[in-house]
């Protein structure tokens, strides 16, 4: 009976989604915002990749915001976890030599492309929020396959997300003195395609890599340690 | 033919939402209810992306001269969802943390147990 109900309710959305998505066909993108970003970014912000000028510069407060989502899912997490019981010493058994030594040589590396993602973010695709999830996969290849090494400072974490995001408000609010609105690019913008260009979205986006990495790694590290 | 190749991603999209949305209304474990929630997670980032599409269109990097904007896809939704699968995760995360303190209060995961909700 139930399974009826849902299918019906399904068909019913399933049938209104048609009849307004056949007006739509796939791949004629009408939107005039689109064209303005994609005319006028270069100029406007110095950033070769116009999805990281969207982020970073013309929808910055945008970002500042989702950044804010990532941090309260993050508290709420370790809130609900220490709520309380203390932490529980698990059972663990010792990786073995092959797992140990390969998840210790892989773990820099790994750091290295995180970083290479998120510094390169106003060139290549990518940026702050995916180099901090390819970090954020480092941590988790070594809590997973090196039991043994108890090498992280959950503190720390909780320390560079902090910096990091203290980071973006204040190059915001810079932007305000300098320029007269919140994030404001008030620094020059250099030539396009270049490491050193694009004014304050570079130093913006590392510090969104950070934040995002060590927020996922912090989150790892809770449901490890308390799940 | 030319159906599939106007509309595919669109079906590809509104099939992953709708799998999910009937996972979440059908089961009853949590665990299962959460998968169903990252599924629609899924669907609903395929179909901003492929609104933004344009026909042979390139990605929106000026990395050559000879690149015209007219020919570049639509950068805003790419935009919106490389922030959305970041907050998917985290959202993911926290829903699976509620369900471990809810296993660990009530001894169950069904959901037709905690609480006698019925549906």
């Amino acid at each position: 009976m139930r399974k009826l109900i849902s299918l019906i309710l399904i068909l019913i959305i399933a049938a209104a989604v048609f009849f307004s998505l056949r007006e739509i066909p796939f791949g004629t993108t009408r939107s005039r915002v689109r064209e303005y970003y994609l005319d006028n970014g270069i100029k406007q912000t110095g950033a070769a990749n116009i999805v990281t000028s969207v982020v970073v510069n013309y929808r910055g407060f945008d970002t500042l915001g989702e950044v804010t989502v990532l941090f309260l899912a993050s508290i709420g997490l370790s809130a609900v976890l220490y709520g309380k019981k203390e932490e529980k010493k698990r059972k663990r058994r010792e990786s073995s030599l092959i797992l140990y030594t390969g998840c210790r040589f892989l773990f820099p590396l790994i750091l290295l492309f995180g970083a290479y993602i998120f510094i390169h973010g106003h060139l290549t695709p990518g940026g702050g929020f995916q180099g901090g999830a390819v970090i954020a996969s480092g941590f988790l290849l070594t809590m997973l396959g090196c039991w043994g090494w108890e090498g992280i400072n959950r503190n720390r974490f909780k320390i560079t997300e902090s910096i990091s995001g203290l980071v973006f408000v204040i190059v915001g609010l810079l932007g305000l003195l300098y320029g007269g609105y919140f994030l404001f690019n008030f620094l020059p913008k250099g030539i396009p395609n270049q490491l050193l260009s694009a004014g304050i979205i570079p130093i913006v986006y590392v510090a969104i890599g950070f934040k995002v990495g060590s927020e996922i790694a912090g989150i790892i590290d809770d449901m490890v340690r308390c799940g | 033919m030319e159906f599939l190749e106007n509309y595919l991603y669109y079906i590809a999209s509104f099939g992953l939402i709708f799998i999910g949305l009937y996972i979440m209304l059908v089961k009853k474990n949590l665990i299962k209810i959460i998968i169903g929630l990252s599924i629609i997670d899924t669907g609903v980032n395929i179909l901003l992306i492929s609104i933004g599409y344009l026909k042979e269109g390139t990605v929106p990097i000026f990395s050559r001269d000879n690149l015209l904007p007219s020919r570049m896809v639509d950068p805003v939704p790419q935009a919106l969802v490389l922030t959305a699968i970041v907050i998917g995760v985290a959202i993911l995360a926290l829903a699976l943390t509620l369900t471990i303190v809810l296993y660990r209060h009530y001894g169950t995961l069904n959901v037709g147990k905690i609480r006698n909700l019925k549906w």
